[in-house]
Parts: C-alpha cells; sequence; structure tokens
C-alpha cells in the first residue's frame, strides 16, 4: 500500500513567480516525514505538488518529476483525478462538506471510487472513523451534520475522510493550527499509529510536534525576500534536531531565526 | 507596574467607549425613529391597497351568480353576472409551471457553465448577457414572441401532434401556434436569467476549501460540483427558481399578446388558448364595466393569494434542511 515518493528538480509557480525552486528529495514509505521552516518559503506549495493540487490554482504550473515508486506523477498519461484519489489530503483548516451528515462526509471519497451499499459503507466509515480516534463521539450521531462538530473533531473527520480510501499517502498541512493541545496530542497519537499503513508528510510550524511525530525532517527557507523557497536539509528527526549540518537549520530550530 | 498600565488602559477604554456611547445615541435614536417611520409608512400602503382592493372586489363577488372559485365562465357585465376563476388559475398555474421546468435546467446549466467550464474571460462576457436579458421589457418579449415565435411554435406543435400524439399532452382536436405551451416557451426565455444569474452568484460563493476538499479527494470537475457545489446551493437555487415563478406567475403583457385567450380547461397544451389571470385583466380592463372591474379586481386578489402560497412554499422548502447549511 505505502509507496515511496521520489521528487527531482522540481520547481513550482504561481503565475511568473517562483515559490519554490529545484526540489529534490525522497520520502521513505511507511515513515513520517515532516516539513518544517518560515512562513512563505513553500512548504503548503510542495505538498500541495505531491498530489497535483497545485495546479488547480489558476496560472499555478510545475516543472520537474515526483515519482510515486516508478510512476511519475507528471507523467504525460497520468490523470490528476487519479493521482488525488490515491494521495489523500488534510487541510489546515477543517474543511468538512457543510452538506453532508458525518457518515456522508466519510463515505464521499467512497462513493466517488464506486464502492455501493449502506452495509458495505457503513463497515468502512467505522473503520475509518475508529481509525481517526473519533467513533465513540459520534457513533450515536453518524445523521448529524459533520459542521456541527468541535473543530479537532472536524478534523479528525476529515482525517477520517481521507484514510477511507486507504491511499498510498496522507498529506497533512498543518493540520494541527486550529485546535487545543488536547485534540492535537489525539491526531498525533493518530499519525503514529496510521504509519504503520501510510506514507505520511506533514507539515508543521511546530518544532515540538515535528520532533515528536516524525522520523525525517526537512527544512526549508528562503534565500531572501521575495525569492524562491528552497530545502536547506533533510535528514534523520534527531539528526535535524540535535546535529544539524546547516547553520541555517541550527538558528531556526533554536529560535535565532531571522 | 503591570496592573498599573492594565488600569490604566481599562478606564481609557471605559472612558472612550462611553463618550462614544454618548455620541452614538443621537444617531442611533435619529436612526431608529427613521426605519420605524418607513416600516409604518410601508404597512400603511399596503393596508391602503388592501382596503381598496377588498372594497372594489366584494360587491362583484356578492352579485356573482356563479362559483368564484370553481365556475369557468366570465361575464361580469352582463344583466345576471356570472365568472369564476377555475380557468384562469389553471392557465396562469399551467404556463408558469411550465416555464419554470423549461427555464430552471437550462437556467442551471448555464450558471454552471459560466461559474465552472467556461474560460474566465469567456464567463465574464456571458454572465453580462445573461444580466441583460433581464432587463429587456416585456413588452419587447410580446412582440417578439408574436411576431417570430408564434409561426415557428406553430410548425413545432404540428410536429409533436403528428409524431407524439399518443401522448395526453400533445393530443386534442386542433393545435396552433398561440398555445399555452407557447406562452411558457416564452416566459421560460423571460425567467431565465434570473435564475440563471441568482445561481450564479449562489456558486460563486460556494467556499473554496470545500470545492478542494472534493478535488483532494479525485473528483473531477462534475462531481466536485455535485458533492460541494449543488448541495451548497440548493436553497439558493430554490429561491431563484421561486423568484423565476413569481415573476411567470404575475406577467402580463407577453402572456397577453401570445396567447390567443379562449375559454375552458385543458390539458392539451398544444392548443390555442388558455388565459391567465394577468392577462385577462391587461386584456379587459379597458372595456370592462363596474362589475367588470370588480371581478377582475377579485381575481388579482386570486393572484396575489397564489403567489404568496408560492413564496410561502419556497420558504418551508429552504427551510427544511436549513440545518446542513
Ligand atoms: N494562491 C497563490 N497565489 C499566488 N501566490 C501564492 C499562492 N499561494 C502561495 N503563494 C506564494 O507562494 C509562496 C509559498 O507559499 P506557501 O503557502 O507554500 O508557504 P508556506 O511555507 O506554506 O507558508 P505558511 O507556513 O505560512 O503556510 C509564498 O510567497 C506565497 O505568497
Ligand atoms: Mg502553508
Amino acid at each position: 500500500m505505502a509507496k515511496r515518493i521520489e521528487i527531482s528538480g522540481l520547481n513550482a509557480y504561481y503565475g511568473k513567480t517562483r515559490a519554490i525552486e529545484d526540489i529534490s528529495m525522497t520520502v521513505e514509505p511507511r515513515s513520517v516525514t515532516a516539513f518544517i521552516g518560515p512562513s512563505g518559503c513553500g512548504k503548503s506549495t510542495l505538498l500541495r505538488t505531491l498530489n497535483r493540487m497545485h495546479e488547480v490554482i489558476p496560472g499555478a504550473r510545475v516543472e520537474g518529476k515526483v515519482l510515486l515508486d516508478d510512476l511519475n506523477l507528471y507523467g504525460s498519461e497520468v490523470d490528476p483525478v487519479a493521482v488525488r484519489r490515491a494521495i489523500g489530503m488534510v487541510f489546515q483548516r477543517p474543511n468538512p462538506f457543510p452538506t453532508m451528515s458525518i457518515f456522508d462526509n466519510v463515505a464521499a471519497g467512497l462513493k466517488l471510487n464506486g464502492v455501493r451499499g449502506r452495509g458495505r459503507l457503513g463497515e468502512i466509515v467505522e473503520k475509518s472513523l475508529r481509525g481517526a480516534n473519533l467513533w465513540n463521539e459520534v457513533k450515536d450521531r453518524l445523521n448529524r451534520p459533520g459542521a456541527g462538530l468541535s473543530g479537532g473533531q472536524q478534523q479528525r473527520l476529515c482525517i477520517a475522510r481521507a484514510i477511507a480510501v486507504e491511499p498510498q499517502v496522507l498529506l497533512m498541512d498543518e493540520p494541527c493550527s486550529a485546535l487545543d493541545p488536547i485534540s492535537t496530542l489525539a491526531i498525533e497519537d493518530l499519525i503514529a499509529s496510521l504509519k504503520d499503513k501510510y506514507t505520511i508528510v506533514i507539515v508543521t510550524h511546530n518544532m515540538q510536534q515535528a520532533a515528536r511525530v516524525s522520523d525525517t525532517t526537512g527544512f526549508f527557507n528562503l534565500a531572501a525576500q521575495g525569492q524562491p523557497g528552497r530545502l536547506v536539509e533533510i535528514d534523520d528527526t534527531n539528526k535535524i534536531f540535535t546535529n544539524p549540518t546547516e547553520k541555517a537549520t541550527e538558528d531556526y530550530i533554536t529560535g535565532r531565526f531571522g | 507596574m503591570t496592573s498599573d498600565t492594565l488600569e490604566q488602559g481599562a478606564t481609557g477604554a471605559l472612558g472612550g467607549r462611553g463618550r462614544r456611547l454618548g455620541t452614538g445615541r443621537m444617531g442611533d435614536r435619529l436612526f431608529g425613529i427613521s426605519t420605524r417611520g418607513s416600516a409604518i409608512v410601508l404597512l400603511l400602503i399596503i393596508a391602503a391597497i388592501a382596503v381598496f382592493l377588498i372594497a372594489k372586489a366584494v360587491p362583484a363577488l356578492k352579485a356573482d351568480k356563479a362559483n368564484f372559485l370553481t365556475s369557468q365562465e366570465w361575464n361580469p357585465d352582463a344583466a345576471e353576472p356570472r365568472f369564476g376563476i377555475l380557468q384562469l388559475a389553471f392557465g396562469t398555474l399551467m404556463s408558469s409551471l411550465m416555464a419554470l421546468i423549461i427555464a430552471t435546467p437550462v437556467a442551471i446549466g448555464i450558471a454552471l457553465f459560466i461559474a465552472f467550464y467556461s474560460p474566465r474571460r469567456l464567463a465574464s462576457g456571458l454572465g453580462y448577457v445573461v444580466d441583460l436579458l433581464a432587463a429587456v421589457p416585456s413588452v419587447v418579449y410580446g412582440l417578439w414572441g408574436l411576431q417570430f415565435f408564434v409561426p415557428k411554435m406553430a410548425s413545432v406543435a404540428n410536429f409533436l401532434h403528428d409524431d407524439f400524439g399518443w401522448i395526453p399532452l400533445f393530443g386534442g382536436d386542433s393545435v396552433g401556434g398561440q398555445s399555452l405551451l407557447t406562452a411558457a416557451v416564452v416566459l421560460a426565455i423571460m425567467i431565465l436569467p434570473i435564475i440563471s444569474s441568482i445561481s450564479r452568484e449562489v456558486f460563486l460563493q460556494v467556499p473554496q476549501a470545500n470545492v478542494e476538499a472534493a478535488l483532494a479527494l479525485g473528483a473531477t470537475r462534475w462531481e466536485v460540483i455535485r458533492m460541494a457545489v449543488l448541495p451548497f446551493g440548493r436553497s439558493g437555487m430554490v429561491s431563484a427558481a421561486m423568484l423565476g415563478l413569481g415573476r411567470a406567475l404575475g406577467e402580463t403583457i407577453a402572456v397577453a399578446m401570445v396567447l390567443s385567450t379562449a375559454a375552458g380547461i385543458s390539458l392539451h397544451i398544444l392548443r390555442p388558448g388558455g388565459n391567465t389571470f394577468a392577462a385577462n385583466i391587461a386584456n379587459t380592463f379597458g372595456m370592462a364595466g363596474n362589475m367588470g372591474r370588480g371581478a377582475l379586481i377579485a381575481s388579482g386578489l386570486v393572484l396575489f393569494v397564489i403567489t404568496l402560497i408560492v413564496n410561502m412554499l419556497a420558504r418551508a422548502i429552504v427551510a427544511r434542511r436549513k440545518e446542513f447549511v
């Protein structure tokens, strides 16, 4: 299920401005990779190139290669819709469908994939909600609107929605930034438990979180204001947080940034 | 030191607020008086209209020798007045509903195309054209309908009658261009812009976050529309359709010009004839006597009640799923 991602020579543009420049790196399967770096250095942009969500923004385009195992996601024969079905995404702000019940939110991706029948759907919905640590809180109100949950519950609902289709990779863009510490811990536990099935990439501004949940950490930075973001270094999380190679990384993680 | 600054800040803020409130109160009062005043004036105007209409209608209703609700006759100025609205109600509802059925899917299709499919430059041009259509006066639609469309519809009617006559709607003895169906198509064209432009506004308000959520699940463009756009826009589309229906129900001059009004109720929508409240008023008010005018006003009140019910139904539909929107 889980697959390796290999990024090489990747540039992403918004219109004429280049947001990230010449990124090359590998994301190992069944591990958590964290992207850290100052605001605006292109972490979200890079994450969105990995499931071809970048190009849905008018004028946005990508150069370079992203290999999912052996398949180039930017190959001419590849359908972006199929890529997005294989690679799940959780956004910074919880975005359940406001018009759907909790059940239908989780089932949304399944229905797209042609899973039919309330019984079959029900099984997977339960499994996904359990997987997202939300089952006990919502099992009695599956037909209530998903938007009626708390922020932390909504985010876990979005995670359940993403894992329901058993994606090969799970991308998370600051999934805890709108949450309280307890919900944050719940989601971190969840990430740890999802690790043995999925390849996970997480963007975070929280150093402790990156240190707690990730195996590998990539640090991104801008050469200067207005320049595109680059990958400064990527290594074992332990190494990055104790003994980084680059001075810029050390400055950033010790808070002496800027 | 911190508590000092805090207190200072607090009193400063309070002082500022107090002064604000002081100056604001005068403006508040003026604003309150003027809004209340206009609300009262509005209510008075409505009440005056209602009193006038009812006062005119009641004597005619009293003199009516036929049943006002179930009779199909319309002879209010005869020595023994006999008139009823059944035929008018039928023609009005039938033509408006057909117009709605024709116009809504097309209008929503146009709105979806403008909002999601067309290139951006084309989209703004198309939106402009649709808005322009809404500004065409109805008498122009009436002229166009009568001069251009009725002859065309006559051959369409013949075709439908000959090849699909076994469908009861298209059956009947005589078919022609000046039928309820023609009126409905003209009405549909007239209400299309308003349904379309309101739907488009609603679609453009769908949160980008929901669209992206659907895309990230691997939805195609049509699936995005089905998952995130249409459910979100449902109440807006219902409102749009109801506004269109309201306009169709009350439309006067275009229908009066297109229909060759004739008595009788028939489900054969290709048959020349049919009549509506508004067209009947427009066609006969000028020549009507005292009793006739009272009768027409009474029929106008019924149209008003029907429009009111349509609006209430629309609100009920919108409210039913409010929890989810
Ligand atoms: N939709 C957009 N249109 C144009 N430019 C954009 C868009 N989104 C992001 N950018 C630009 O691309 C650059 C990288 O943005 P990105 O959102 O990837 O940064 P980030 O590292 O995720 O920042 P943050 O930590 O604040 O989320 C920024 O300079 C930003 O202004
Ligand atoms: Mg970001």
